[in-house]
């Protein structure tokens, strides 16, 4: 464990040193600001991330996608991170507590859609009907941000599902309606727009008893927190929106 | 250390350098198992590892990995006696083909089972005609266990097999065993070493089956969440299970090897 926060006091150190020496040079081609951001937004960051790079001359954004509390225990154990963009506000916290950022903002939200395959054949037409005997049904394990909103729907919809299976991620669940295993999955809005023809959405009015909030924010101990704050700046800029909201994110209150 | 009661030599003229790596090699592999054990949270650990779901995956875990490992041994160990003592045209390629699940990275195992058995599959249409659905049952988990862990048992089979070589099988032909007898009365018991040492592999590593798990037959608790799954779920949002339930995995795993050798001594 000594070892462990040495070493992380020692790229502490030693970061902020070599970024410096690159600001330093006549060329800024040393510049990187490293984004840590939530599965679920890899295309759209991806689309910010070259605009960001377009605009600032030398300066690389490196991203990291995954789950939004994989990427929170590994910003913990101490990754280099200038910037997080969480998928809900309760992993957000997780950091916030910890005082290794403060004052997240609030830059999108996503809700739930049905997502069938394209013929659709259980006939699901509503989310009462994804509790019929004969639907296989696959959604998010409750453990995970995507789950613990199906959880929500469930219980204020009165309607108690019966899965067969709780998968890991809102890809997982997608994947097992895009090869035709599952009749269907509860996932995000988002998600059934960037499968484009695979699957079908959806929508259905009980969603909005959980909508997902993403905050994100500027890391306290990155080495480039004026670029870290003008990436945040972009993403919750009209620019930054217009991408988000293409995708089908909506935009946070 | 380096003296033997079985009169084995003492370590020979090895170079004293080899000990450097090999000592190292050792610390790569026990010291991430130390710190499991480090990270166990021993205060919480027995109600952690009796909670329901802890109880049902390592249940699951269990009884699917006895399956498969029984299916391993039927299907695999024809399959490693043809591969020993037959010759026949392409059968390096088949052999490596049998024996592709080793290094297959186990989702896309996953999703080779999804496109041949799933309900869309090669053979979906047909099974489902029958009325037979495997995606998201357990014997979907015991499918994509067996598929994983069937070169395991061939692999280390066909060496014993090879290994014994065929003097006795010659000798006994000759006196006019059949080719049955011949299997079964000399065959078997010359490799049982072998056999065993096949089927505990296939045991654990079906046992620490996941990758091909997840793909194919989902996770449901009871019916589909092995043992490996459940930990992979409960890593990010409640660790310490995580990790007692990691050290179980391990110490059966250990115990399955420790019995096996154990048996391997005696016999």
């Amino acid at each position: 464990m000594s070892v462990l926060s040495r070493g992380v006091l020692a790229a502490l150190i030693i970061v902020p040193a070599l970024a410096g020496c690159g600001g330093a040079g006549d060329g800024q081609d040393d510049i990187t600001i490293r984004v840590y951001a939530a599965a679920s937004l890899t295309e759209t960051f991806e689309k910010i991330a070259d605009e960001f790079e377009a605009e600032h001359d030398g300066v690389d954004v490196t991203l990291n996608f995954a789950g939004s509390s994989d990427l929170v225990t590994s910003i913990q154990q101490g990754a280099e991170a200038d910037v997080f963009a969480s998928a809900d506000l309760a992993t957000m916290e997780k950091l916030t507590a910890d005082g290794l950022a403060s004052d997240p903002v609030n830059f999108a939200t996503n809700t739930l859609e049905i997502a069938v395959p394209p013929d659709n054949p259980a006939g699901i037409s509503s989310f009462a009907d994804l509790a019929g005997a004969d639907v296989k049904l696959v959604v998010c394990a409750p453990e995970v941000p995507c789950g613990a909103a199906t959880a929500k729907v469930e219980e204020d919809a009165g309607v108690t599902l019966s899965p067969v299976s709780e998968e890991q991620s809102v890809t997982d669940v997608l994947g097992k309606v895009t090869s035709g295993e599952a009749d269907a999955g509860l996932v995000y809005v988002t998600d059934v727009i960037a499968a484009g023809d695979d699957v079908e959405g959806i929508e259905f009015p009980e969603s909005s008893a959980a909508v997902n909030t993403y905050p994100i924010v500027a890391l306290r101990d990155s080495g480039q927190a004026d670029l870290a704050q003008e990436f945040v700046d972009l993403v919750t800029s009209a620019a930054g929106q217009k991408v988000l909201g293409d995708a089908g994110f909506a935009p946070a209150p | 250390m380096t003296t033997s009661s079985h009169g084995r030599p003492r370590s020979f003229g090895l170079p004293a350098w080899v000990f450097v790596p090999a000592a190292l090699g050792a610390a790569f592999v026990l010291l991430p198992l130390a710190a499991i054990v480090a990270q166990v949270d021993w205060a919480n650990f027995f109600p952690l590892i009796t909670s329901e779901s802890a109880r049902a995956a390592l249940w699951l875990s269990l009884r699917t990995s006895a399956t498969s490992t029984l299916l391993c041994v039927l299907l695999g160990v024809p399959m490693a006696v043809v591969l020993a003592r037959t010759e026949f045209r392409g059968q390096g390629v088949v052999r490596s083909l049998v024996l592709l699940p080793l290094v297959l990275p186990p989702v896309v195992g996953g999703l080779a089972l999804l496109y041949t058995f799933g309900r869309r599959g090669l053979l979906g249409e047909t099974l489902s005609a029958w009325g037979i659905e495997i995606a998201f049952t357990t014997a979907a988990v015991v499918m994509a266990q067996t598929f994983v862990s069937m070169p395991f048992l061939v692999v280390s089979l066909e060496g014993a097999l090879r290994t014994a070589g065929q003097r006795y099988e010659t000798v006994a032909a000759s006196l006019g065993a059949a080719p049955t007898t011949v299997f079964r009365r000399i065959t078997l018991p010359l490799v049982l070493p072998g056999l065993l040492s096949g089927a505990v592999l296939a045991f654990a590593r079906s046992l620490g089956e996941f990758g091909a798990t997840i793909t194919f037959a989902g996770s449901l608790q009871g019916t589909t969440q092995t043992l490996p799954s459940l930990i992979y779920q409960q890593r990010v949002t409640d660790p310490d299970a995580a990790v007692a339930l990691a050290l179980v995995l391990v110490v059966v795993a250990v115990l399955v090897i420790g019995l096996a050798r154990n048996r391997r001594g005696v016999g």
